[in-house]
């Protein structure tokens, strides 16, 4: 009878916790290990193909195929970082702008309809925000500015489209997070409804909307194929707003089926997705900061 | 009773099967290209075949799957696309039994000790046509013209005769099969400027650049031209336009071989399929399909 129970209590609690625990452990040990082989690899272009890290971080030359092959990944790191940050700037205030709305200026209409359609937003495919810069972004660019169309700008339009339901959402909650005293305070002091939000609401609500911001740029820095579907992909430092550049993710995805594994240019390929890795790292730590200092 | 019987199919074929894959891996011989066409038996093949790598190849591999399925209803074949470097990748790897590229190995990989395990097989030929907008009224051009243009030195259309237009080139990427085959064939000793025009990912994209872009210049194969809507305008290089007789006679320079690529010496149902790519029977097919039969080329 003794030994029934006991077995039921064990059935009771230790299987679900098992279950879970092992489950945890999983997800730690997977996501450990999908670093360790990137970092495995992409260290073996400076140990087994003798590129010099220097090379690698300080050069802009980017020629895996001459007989001299130059492995220079400035390019791609200054695509994605202008890319990203373009979006970023240009996506921001409209978040913002939508997030109050949201809060403040008519909360039915956001709730009932704008943040409906901001959650269909980011259920659009990447690959169909990319066909669609191809097929109406591009020409209407051409049309207005000349040239091939296929450029910096292109991207920058198409992620900031992207991007812009990240920051909406994580700004609205960090702006119906702010007490409602703040608002009654200022009120108080006589302040009109557009002066509480811009001057107590929005600053107040300031560490949420930067955390936004640097989740809407980690996932501006990672897409990779809407932008290489738009930003014409030309190996040089774009010359301009207007000009075709090359991202990180950009030429990942274009060479790495068509080279063979343990080659230089191969693990060259490795080595940009660990400076990918890396950067997206420091933007995690740059969130965790931000959410630090906002709790003090 | 009955799924019993059905039972020990089941393991008679996965022992077929695992057999088929230890044969694969046992061979070590370095003989190159050895297509024995004249020992044909007619003998029935069994078994999987797993063909991975070139997308250029992949519709001609897919048809021909298809015709030998149906010749040899128990032989199952699986092509995949993923590239010429996936091809070379996963044979080497043993993953699949034959892989499918552009260029031969050995140009490919750079460990050449591994090369030695590998063996090509040229399949067909493929040409391939530089294509132009609509809205250029250029139809030739000379290699040197060609070589200016890629290079950077011609930017206007009217330095090769035709109107007052900038060219806008369009590129594949470094690592593509077409483009490599271009360098080789074309451009030879010079260097695609890599600042001007843009890059696109495949033939397809390719398509939609040309067709959009005023003035724009690339290369696609012509195995890509043919079929319904494509409405690409071709050039002539050195007026010679790129059909098979042209390339037989070398008048045309811009082709190359495909290659199926086995880990030693295929065996059994891999070779048979190999073989019949490569058959008369299969010939008129793969003319039909916009590449060139082996049995021409020869």
């Amino acid at each position: 009878m003794k030994e029934k129970r006991r077995l039921n209590y064990w059935k009771n609690e230790y299987i679900g916790r098992i279950l879970v625990t092992f489950c945890g452990l999983l997800i730690v040990i997977t996501t450990l290990s999908i670093i360790a082989f990137i970092c495995g690899k992409g260290i073996q272009s400076f140990t087994e193909n003798g590129i010099s890290l220097k090379e690698m971080l300080f050069s802009t030359e980017w020629k895996p195929s001459d007989s001299h092959p130059k492995y220079g990944a400035v390019i791609f790191i200054v695509g994605s970082m202008l890319v990203s940050i373009g979006a970023v700037l240009l996506s921001t205030p409209i978040a913002i702008a939508l997030a109050i709305f949201m809060n403040f200026i008519s909360p039915k209409f956001g709730s009932a309809v704008l943040k409906p359609v901001l959650e269909l937003l980011v259920g659009i495919p990447s690959v169909v925000y990319g066909w669609l810069g191809v097929t109406l972004l591009i020409p209407l660019l051409r049309e207005w500015f000349g040239g091939v169309g296929f450029s910096l700008l292109a991207g920058i339009i198409v992620l900031s489209i992207m991007i812009l339901p990240t920051i909406t959402s994580i700004a609205s909650d960090a702006l119906s997070g702010v007490p409602f005293s703040y608002l009654e305070a200022s009120y108080g002091l006589g302040s009109t409804r557009w002066q509480a939000i811009s001057r107590v609401i929005v600053p107040a609500a300031r560490t949420g909307i930067l955390t936004g911001i640097v989740l809407g740029l980690a996932r501006a820095f990672g897409e990779a194929l809407a932008v290489q579907m738009v930003i014409g992909n030309t190996v040089k430092l774009p010359s301009g707003l207007y000009s075709p550049t090359a991202t990180l993710t950009g030429i990942l995805t274009m060479d790495m089926s068509n080279t063979i594994n343990g080659t230089a240019w191969n693990n060259a390929l490795w080595t940009l997705a660990m400076i990918l890795l890396f950067i997206s790292f420091f933007f995690i730590v740059l969130i965790r900061m931000i959410g630090q200092r906002g709790e003090r | 009773m009955m799924w019993k019987k059905s039972m020990k199919f089941g393991i008679a074929a996965l022992l077929i099967t695992g057999m088929l894959a230890g044969c694969g891996k046992a061979n070590n011989t370095t003989e190159e290209n050895a297509g024995n066409t004249d020992t044909k038996q007619e003998e029935s093949y069994s078994g999987t075949i797993t063909l991975a790598g070139s997308t250029a190849l992949q519709p001609l591999a897919e048809e021909a799957a298809n015709q030998f399925m149906e010749k040899y209803p128990d032989v199952s074949i699986t092509v995949q696309g993923g590239g010429s470097g996936t091809g070379v990748n996963q044979v080497a790897a043993g993953a699949v039994q034959i892989g499918n590229s552009d260029v031969p190995s050995a140009e490919k990989l750079e460990d050449k000790s591994k090369a030695g395990e590998l063996i090509d097989h040229k399949v067909a030929g493929i040409a391939f046509a530089l294509v132009v907008n609509k809205d250029v009224n250029v139809d030739s051009l000379t290699v040197k013209q060609i070589q200016d243009i890629f290079s950077g030195k011609i930017t206007n259309w009217k330095d090769v005769g035709g109107k007052d237009e900038k060219i806008n080139v369009i590129n594949r990427p470094a690592s593509s099969g077409t483009r490599a085959t271009f360098e080789k064939t074309v451009m030879k000793d010079v260097k695609i400027n890599e600042a001007i025009g843009t890059v696109q990912d495949s033939n397809g994209a390719v398509e939609q650049a040309i067709n959009s872009t005023p003035g724009s210049i690339s290369y696609v194969a012509m195995s890509y031209l043919i079929g319904e809507n494509k409405d690409l305008k071709t050039l002539k290089i050195d007026g010679v336009e790129p059909t098979i007789e042209n390339i037989k006679t070398e008048k045309y320079p811009f082709w190359s071989y495909e290659y199926m690529i086995t880990k030693g010496e295929p065996k059994d149902a891999v070779r048979g399929f190999i073989d019949y790519v490569k058959s008369e029977e299969f010939a008129s097919k793969v003319k039909e399909m916009g590449y060139i039969p082996m049995s021409e080329l020869e």
